[in-house]
């Protein structure tokens, strides 16, 4: 059992819980994810360590409610307890050891930039954190990674810094000052536009990617991604990938397996499938 | 020797019939197939071992079962200890009772199967097992005093849970990591529900507990702890972490929606219990026509379940013919009851998507039987110009797994064979001291007794192994 110790509301839908999970405080490393599962039938869910606390045995998990599971963990208030934490899985994150990094941060994703800039700003790596979400109050992290480097803020209608995508204010911090590595997390399709910025530019670029997980120990296969011409598990693999080479369009085609699936289902629940798959049997 | 018929008599008696589930009904629930044997049953069945004096039945047990022997205890009367006999050769019999693949081992053997049906050897073993799980109070346990040393298993399958009992039994301090939220290894993710009920694992796996045995489940070995940091902390260490990589066909369209590995499609349904969906948080795609391409027992596991989530057409596509598949022919048997279709010499060579990137067939090539290859089986070869089309909207890929790399390339001092398994020892020792490794990640997917034989022995090993060894300190106990 591992004890909510702290919660903390950082967006309408996205919520800090710090959690005791004593042996992955002390190892984790910027990059790597967690499986949890809350109990009972619950799924396993993956989720980045945003941060640790190795002193107090605790780990940071910064969550976006988006389906079921999702939401039911960001309700846990401290002294709630999640069943299973299993951890730290994948691998950490490439690191440069001088010069300048840009960290670009969509929505929850900004989270887990976070300990990536954590990671290279200790290393005395140069810092920028490019972070962006619909209006002000989507933004978050905003703080802790000013503590790390300069941070340049996008909201899409421009209630706070710049109006536009984190895409606009990479390309032109790109073309004035320049980076020699651009790490990206996001939604797919920022992560897909920030590639395809950074390739003709030859500006290495690293994206973790989020496919659907099952086991997250390379078991199932259900993560796959193809980067480059190969077939990859993004859980063993990953989940970070040179962008330059993943596939985005498969990615994000394979996250809606689930999402469809569900729309199908309640389709096919008031008459008969014509879509071609049935509804899930009520057992 | 109690038992008053004669030889005459006992050959006059048929082999017993599994009571089972009604193949209709079945074929829409996840409940256990086999019903198991009443006790009037059982006791007809086990009159029908002969006694031989030189019993061949053993030489066919991998584990060397002393099968008359736990048979003649039932015919007289003493299932207590019919049951501490059994248990004394193999840790789990309820479930070898259940998966073994006895008519290629124990009752091929069997002099009965001669002139007839051999004795129904799994059947018996599995109702001795049965009644032992729910008499527990009336076995003995005997169990060495505490050696003071700590010995940590990597993975909770067969063959490590295996290694533990007999570990803790020897005395030892027991502690298994496992990746997974549950125990069991392939037993709870992999064999479904209505071939191995879970609650059998859970029980064996709680009786283990009851015997001192730690399990802590979330623990990835190579990333949470890695092995040298279990050699440090541990006086001897057990690798038994399966092999659970899948493996897939490499043909295009393999990552459309609607293509599961078999490991996945599986564990979605077993282990997540996306069956009772939306009950369980865990979906998994249904499907109209299921296609299964594979063989094997996975593959057969596959369809069975493919079958009992609602497709209305679950199929096999395997590349040779029946003679040749590896399944079991009780599998392959129930199977055909329930209503799955094989197709045979059939080959997938492409996925093919819709629009929006749903699998909606597969593009097979017809195969022949052509000479036989290393295994001795018949290689099979493409008829050039055979091409046809399997509609289907769910792939499951059951062709194989290999050696889970995850531990392994954390430790690359443990030497490793070509195909990515532990070698080991006769004593089942790694190329590390007092690292051990036994069941699929040393043999590549086997069966089930084979990874518990593994984990028996190496126990023992182990035992001996660490008896040799100078306490670092003499507080250490
Ligand atoms: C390595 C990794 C790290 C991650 N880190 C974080 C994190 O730090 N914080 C965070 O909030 N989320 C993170 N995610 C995503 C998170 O795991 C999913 O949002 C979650 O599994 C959705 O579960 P659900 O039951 O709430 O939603 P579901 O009901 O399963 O799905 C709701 C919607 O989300 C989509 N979806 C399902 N699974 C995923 C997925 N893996 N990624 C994106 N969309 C998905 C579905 O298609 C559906 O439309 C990470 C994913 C991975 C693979
Ligand atoms: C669907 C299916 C059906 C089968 N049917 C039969 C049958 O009918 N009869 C038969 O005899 N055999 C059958 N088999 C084969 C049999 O199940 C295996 O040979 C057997 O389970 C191997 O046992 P094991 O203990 O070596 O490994 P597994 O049972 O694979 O257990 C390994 C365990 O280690 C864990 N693990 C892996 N990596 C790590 C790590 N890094 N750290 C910690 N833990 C880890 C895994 O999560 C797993 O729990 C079947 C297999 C499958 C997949
Ligand atoms: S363990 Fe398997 S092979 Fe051995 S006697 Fe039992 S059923 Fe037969
Ligand atoms: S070979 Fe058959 S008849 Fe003989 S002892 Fe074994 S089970 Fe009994
Ligand atoms: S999540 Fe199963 S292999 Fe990656």
């Amino acid at each position: 059992m591992h004890r909510v110790v702290h919660r903390r509301q950082l967006s309408p839908n996205v919520t800090l819980l710090e959690v005791e999970a004593a042996r992955i405080a002390q190892i984790r490393r910027p990059g790597q994810f967690v499986i949890v599962r809350l109990g009972g039938n619950a799924e396993r869910i993956p989720l980045t360590i945003a941060d640790a606390h190795p002193a107090a045995g605790t780990i940071t998990l910064v969550i976006q409610a988006v389906g079921k599971s999702t939401r039911e963990l960001v309700a846990l208030q401290p002294g709630q307890a999640i069943q299973d934490i299993a951890g730290p899985l994948g691998h950490p994150t490439e690191q440069i050891d001088a010069g300048h990094a840009v960290c670009v941060g969509g929505g929850v994703g900004t989270a887990v930039v976070h300990p990536i800039a954590q990671g290279l700003h200790r290393k005395g790596v140069n810092v920028t954190s490019i972070i962006g979400g619909r209006s002000r109050e989507w933004v978050i992290f905003e703080p802790e990674l000013r503590a790390l480097g300069d941070v340049i803020v996008c909201t899409d209608d421009g209630s706070y810094g710049r109006k536009g995508f984190v895409t606009d204010a990479l390309k032109d911090l790109l073309t004035t000052v320049g980076a020699d590595i651009v790490y990206a997390v996001g939604p797919v399709p920022m992560m897909r536009a920030v590639a395809n910025l950074t390739r003709p530019l030859q500006v290495r670029t690293i994206v973790s990617l989020n496919p659907v997980m099952v086991d997250g120990t390379g078991m199932c296969g259900g993560c796959r991604v193809s980067v480059g011409a190969e077939t990859r598990f993004a859980c063993v693999d990953g989940p970070e990938f040179d962008g330059h080479l993943v596939d985005f369009d498969e990615l994000m085609d394979r996250l809606g397996t689930y999402r469809e699936f569900e729309q199908r289902a309640a389709q096919c629940a008031d008459g008969p499938c014509r879509i071609g798959l049935a509804a899930p049997t009520a057992a | 020797m109690s038992s008053a018929l004669t030889p005459r008599e006992r050959m006059k008696l048929d082999r017993q019939k599994m009571p089972e589930q009604d193949p209709a009904a079945r074929a829409r629930n996840f409940a256990e197939v086999n019903l198991g044997f009443p006790e009037q049953m059982a006791l007809i069945e086990a009159e029908r071992c002969l006694q031989c004096k030189d019993p061949r039945c053993i030489k066919g047990c991998p584990v060397k079962v002393n099968i008359p022997r736990f048979i003649e205890l039932m015919t007289e009367g003493n299932i207590a200890a019919a049951a501490q006999s059994l248990l004394d050769d193999n840790a789990l019999p309820g479930v070898t009772g259940r998966v073994c693949p006895q008519e290629t081992q124990c009752e091929i053997e069997c002099i009965r199967g001669n002139k007839g049906m051999p004795v129904g050897i799994g059947y018996l073993e599995r109702y001795v097992a049965d009644w032992a799980r729910n008499h527990r109070d009336q076995l003995a346990t005997s169990k060495a005093p505490p050696t003071g040393r700590r010995v940590v298993v990597v993975g909770s399958g067969p063959s490590g849970l295996t290694a533990a009992g007999e570990l803790a039994r020897l005395g030892h301090d027991v502690t298994v990591y496992e990746a997974l939220h549950k125990p069991g290894g392939v037993l709870v993710y992999g064999i479904p529900e209505f071939r191995l009920p879970k609650k059998i694992v859970e029980q064996e796996v709680e009786r283990l507990q009851a015997a001192g045995v730690k399990i802590e489940c979330n623990v990835v070995v190579g990333r949470t702890y890695t092995l040298q940091e279990l050699r440090e902390q541990f006086d001897a260490v057990f690798i038994a972490n399966g092999a659970g990589l899948p493996v897939f066909m490499n043909v295009p369209g393999e990552n459309l929606k609607g293509v599961y590995s078999a490991n996945e499609y599986l564990t979605r349904v077993n282990l997540m219990a996306a069956y009772e969906f939306p009950r369980a948080d865990t979906p998994v795609l249904v499907g109209r026509r299921v296609a299964v391409v594979g063989g094997g027992n996975v593959a057969m596991d596959a369809v069975r379940t493919a079958r009992r989530l609602g497709a209305e057409q679950a199929l096999i596509l395997y590349r040779r013919t029946k003679t040749e598949m590896p399944a079991r022919v009780e599998e392959i048997h129930h199977a055909e009851e329930e209503g799955i279709h094989f197709e045979f010499l059939t080959a997938p060579v492409e996925v093919l998507g819709n629009e929006k990137r749903w699998v909606r067939g597969l593009k097979c090539v017809r195969m022949k039987l052509g000479e036989p290859d290393a295994s001795g089986r018949a290689r099979p070869e493409p008829i050039p110009g055979s091409e046809f089309i399997v509609d289907c909207d769910v792939v499951v890929v059951a062709i194989g797994t290999r050696a889970n790399p995850l531990l392994t390339s954390t430790c690359p001092e443990l030497k490793l064979n070509r195909h990515g398994n532990i070698v080991v020892d006769e004593q089942g020792m790694t190329s590390l001291p007092g690292v051990f490794a036994g069941g699929d990640i040393v043999r590549g997917a086997a069966t089930v007794i084979l990874a518990m034989g593994d984990g028996k022995r190496a126990a023992r090993a182990i035992d001996t192994w660490l008896a040799a060894q100078p306490r670092p300190t003499p507080s250490a106990g």
